[in-house]
Formats: structure tokens, sequence, C-alpha cells
């Protein structure tokens, strides 16, 4: 009884922790889509770059992979961000030119050349075998205070990406990002600098898409190809802003630990399945989250929490009009 | 004469095979409300939207107070002070009302993403300085009421109110309005014409004006610039044109004048 309980806790941890890590995606993804319009479906692309920098930056040296550097996991981390931020600067200058549906097409055709880049760049990330021992805060400590200090840490990023992503909504540089994502013409004729604004947004969202992948190489002490497919990393975090609402922030944090724990769950559900089901059962996953997302749509279209206006324009906080 | 303060000078504009404008010339003198008409089709809103910068012209030189602005981005020659409507109210539709007027001032240091994230202060202050000015320009049209509402969900003619509310919340030279009048009810025009008048005459502003509704042209604007397949016709006070048969040859066919003269 005590070990099942234990067990129970135990999933737990590791269920908030993952819904933790995308919550941080889903931030940036809210970013780019929610506040900005930018269509981005290439977010495998910064999300593997980002976890494959902090693996090189934070692994011992290894003959097998480039570094690694040894490096602290904090640095490793702050890595991840900046080279997300420096890619997506040089990947916003070509494409944000285009409009919405075409920035999609771009963007998904170079998050698979990233991505196939660091699967067959054999000499710098030891191609399909990934790398191993990378680091994770804590993991000395005893078995399940290490997976819970761990959690307190992505709980702590998940705190600090909310805090900085909420003030930069909540001030006139949101208020000209959501002109923007609702009419770029208008935003246009009233002297904001579009394409420079959408850069900002691009470059600032995708920051947190590297960060997500670099906490996910530390959760999971490995980073490999697998990890950074976009199933996982682009579909689900998109269905997660979906769900939650977009445009808010509030809505998208809650959006990824959802759906989360219903891909988590039914992960748990088909073990119990004869063998030859689970594995059609897996498939049948992706067409439950995939109904979820088609009810939500037609039932609920802000999602769980919709978009309000902050503070300044918004009518419920302010005193009625006479 | 001054200088006036917008000077087009040869302009011409092809999409392809279609020429929209031809060799077009006309200036607009400050302080004027001055009105382009012309038949559809005859290139008022591309000349529009070549002064305001939202494509260059394939020939031509544009000036806005002496200075050359030929080919500029809309946003550097709003800071120069040329503003423009939209014949179609490209309003923010998922934001208030009020939002829709706070986004628009200029050099607002919260559009810094620095500053937004860490000198909150220095955004306070002026948040509730734009405030006070959005709030001044929707007692002055007339939609305090509406301000905490979706501009989505305004109606076709509040619409247009709120597009020449976005223009108030700036300190413009000159002011483009493209079909203001088109779709608002005769109440709601009148209406209008006399904030433009106002506007003019007491805050200065310089209006130029594509309009359809001759009555609300006759009422505001000297002069009258009419254009005709892509070239300017004729310019001059609403009596001289209406006395012109160029004119009402470009309206409404050749023969109509002689016809319309005749009986």
């Amino acid at each position: 009884m005590e070990q099942t309980l234990f067990g129970i806790m135990m999933y737990f941890v590791a269920m908030f922790t993952i819904g933790g890590i995308y919550a941080i995606i889903v931030l940036g993804l809210n970013m780019h889509w929610g506040v900005s319009g930018l269509f981005n479906a290439g977010i495998a692309g910064f999300f593997a770059i980002g976890a494959y920098t902090t693996a090189i930056l934070t692994t011992p040296t290894s003959p097998k992979h480039l570094g690694g550097f040894d490096l602290p996991v904090w640095l490793g981390m702050l890595g991840s961000m900046v080279t997300a931020g420096i890619v997506a600067y040089g990947v916003g200058r070509i494409c944000l030119r285009l409009r919405a549906d075409y920035l999609a097409i771009a963007t998904i055709g170079i998050a698979e050349i990233f991505r196939l880049v660091l699967k067959n760049e054999t000499w710098m990330t030891n191609g399909t075998r990934g790398i191993t021992n990378v680091p994770r805060p804590f993991e000395d400590f005893a078995t399940p205070w290490s997976q819970i200090a761990f959690l307190g840490v992505v709980i702590l990023v998940v705190a600090a990406t909310y805090f900085i992503v909420e003030r930069a909504l909540d001030a006139p540089w949101g208020r000209v990002m959501r002109a923007i994502r609702e009419n770029d013409t208008a935003a246009e004729a009233a002297g904001k600098n579009v394409v420079r604004f959408r850069l900002q947004a691009f470059v600032f969202g995708a920051m947190f898409m590297g960060l997500g992948g670099a906490m996910t190489a530390h959760a999971f002490k490995f980073i490999g190809p697998e990890a950074t497919e976009p199933l996982l990393t682009t579909f689900l975090v998109w269905v997660m802003l979906i769900i939650g609402g977009s445009g808010n922030n509030r809505g998208a944090i809650l959006g990824a630990i959802v759906v989360w724990a219903i891909w988590s769950m039914t992960q748990l559900v088909t073990g119990f399945l004869p063998p030859d089901w689970a594995v059609r059962a897996s498939l049948l996953r992706v067409f439950l989250v995939g109904l979820l997302l088609q009810v939500m749509l037609q039932n609920f279209s802000g999602g769980l929490i919709p978009e309000k206006s902050p503070k300044i324009g918004d009518r419920q906080k302010q005193t009625p009009a006479p | 004469m001054t200088q006036p303060l917008i000077s087009v000078e040869h302009v011409s504009k092809s999409f392809g095979g279609i020429q929209a404008v031809r060799d077009c010339s006309l200036t607009v003198q400050k302080g004027s409300i001055t009105a382009l008409i012309g038949p559809n089709g005859a290139g008022k809103t591309t000349l529009f939207n070549m002064v305001a910068g939202f494509m260059p012209p394939t020939a031509g030189r544009i000036t806005l107070d002496g200075e050359d602005i030929t080919g500029k981005p809309p946003h550097q020659l709003f800071a120069r002070g040329l503003v423009r409507t939209f014949q179609i109210p490209h309003e923010f539709s998922a934001m208030t009302v009020l939002e829709n007027l706070m986004v628009v001032p200029m050099e607002q240091a919260g559009e810094s993403l620095l500053v937004a994230l860490f000198v909150r202060g220095r955004i306070h202050k002026q948040e509730s300085e734009i405030r006070e000015r959005a709030e001044q320009v929707l007692e002055f049209l007339r939609l305090t009421h509406l301000r905490f509402e979706r501009a989505g969900n305004l109606s076709g003619g509040q619409k247009k109110l709120l597009e020449l509310a976005r223009t108030m919340m700036t300190d413009a030279k000159i002011v483009l309005l493209d079909e203001l009048g088109a779709g608002v009810n005769r109440t709601l025009l009148a209406e209008l014409a006399t904030d433009i008048e106002r506007l003019n005459r007491e805050q200065g502003y310089t209006f130029w004006l594509i309009e359809h509704d001759m009555d609300l042209i006759a009422r505001l604007c000297d002069p009258v610039i009419v254009m005709a397949e892509g070239t300017v016709l004729t310019q001059g006070t609403m009596a001289e044109i209406q006395a012109n048969p160029a004119v009402i040859e470009a309206y409404l066919g050749a023969g109509a004048a002689a016809r319309r003269t005749a009986p």
C-alpha cells in the first residue's frame, strides 16, 4: 500500500515536472502566436537548439561530442536562451516579412533543417546516440528528494518566465504587439515599425522555447534526436496553447498542465493493455488529443482562460462608464 | 504662394499592365481642407497609398513640408506628422476602444522591451497622460460610453469615428481621410463634418480627404481636386468644379454635360 502511494506520488512529481517544462515552452509560443500573431510551426527547432546547447555546455569533457565544457547548469540554461535567441534573430530577419501562412511553412522547414543538422553532425552532438551525463540539479539527493527538488527548480523557472512575459504584455510593448496581431497595416499607419516589433517578439519567445529544451535535457539527464520530434515539441505545444487560451499567459500554463496530464495519464492506461493493443493505443492517444482540440475549438474557442485586455484598457478593473 | 504642405510631382503607378496613376501633380496647402474626388477607379486611393507610404510610386516625387518622402515607409511618415485613415475601417478588433487610441502616440517609453521589463516607473506616468488624452478625444467624438467595448463590436459608423479618433491621438500636420463618410448615416456624417471643421479651425489640423458625398465636400472643402483615369483633371472651388463640363463628363460619360445643360 505504502509503495503504491509512493509510486503515485512519484508519478505526479514527474508529471508536473514535464508539464512545467511544457508551460515554459507554451509561454514562449504564446508570445509568438497569442500575443503577436506569429505562426511559428518550428518550435521543435528552437527546443532542439536549447537542449543541445546546454548539453554541450554543462556535460563533462567527452570525446563523443563537442565539449563538454563542464559549466554550471544555470550558465547552460542561460546559454540555451542566448543561442535560441540568436538563431531566432537570423530566422526572423529572413522570414518575418512573410505573411502568416508562409511564415508557418518557412519555420517548419527551418526547424527540420536544424533538427537534421543536430542529428547528423556526429562530431558535435554524438548523432542518434545523443548526449549522456547531462547534469541535473540536486541529482545527488536521495530518491524522492532529488526529483522533488528538481520539480522545485522547474516551478521557479515557470514562475520567473510567467513574471517576465506578463510584464512585457502588460505594458505599451504588449499593446503594440497585440495591435500588430489584430491589424498590421493599421499598426504601421499608427507609426509602429511592424517588422522591428515582430523581430523582438520572435526572439523573445524563442528564448523561452530554448529554455524549455534546456530544462528537458537536464530533467532526463540526456538529449537525443527523439526528444525533438515535432509531435511532442511542436504539435503538442500548439494544442496546449489553444486549449489553455491563446493570448493569456495563465491560460498557457494551465493548458500545458492539463494537456500533459491527459497525455501522460493515457500512457498510464495503455500500459495495462496487452502488448499488441498497446502499440495501437499510443496512436489512439494522438487521436484523442486531436478530438479534445476539436471539441475545445468548436465550443470554447477562447480556450480555458480566454485573453483579456490588461488593466488600463479593461472594463472589469475600471469604474463602469456613467 | 507659400510652400505647400504636400506636393505630388509627376507621380505614376502601374500594377503590371494597368496604369492606376499617370503623371499626377498636385499640391495640398497648409491649413486647408482639400478634397480629392473622382469616379471609381480614378486612382484616388492608390495616390493616397503612395503619399502615405503604403506603396512606392513607379515614377515621380512626393514631398512633405519640402522634404522628399518618396518611398518612405508609413511609420516614418507618421513620425513626420502624416497620418491616414482607411476606407475600410482597420480597427484593432480584440482590443478595447480605449486601447485602440492609447496604442497610437509615438515615443512611448514602454514600447521598449527593456523599459517594459525593468523600468516600470517610467511607464505609469506616461500611461496616465496618454489615457487622459484618449479620454478627451473620446469625449470630443462622443464615444466615451464605448471606451471599454471591444472595437470589433462597434457599428460601421462608430468604427469610422474610431478611425478619426486615432488620428487625433497624434499631433499630425496632415490627416488623410479615405472615404470617412462611406457607410455612415446622414446624421452622424453631419456631426463628423462639424468635428473635422472644428479640428481644422481650432487645432490646426490640415485635412486631405477622399469623399463621395458632394454636400459634405461643398460644406467643408476648398479646394477640390478632381481625378479621372489616373490623373488630375482639374482643381478649384466646389462651384467651379460643378460648372466644369469636363468633370461632369468624367463622372457621367461623354455627352452628359451637353444633355445636362440642354433643357
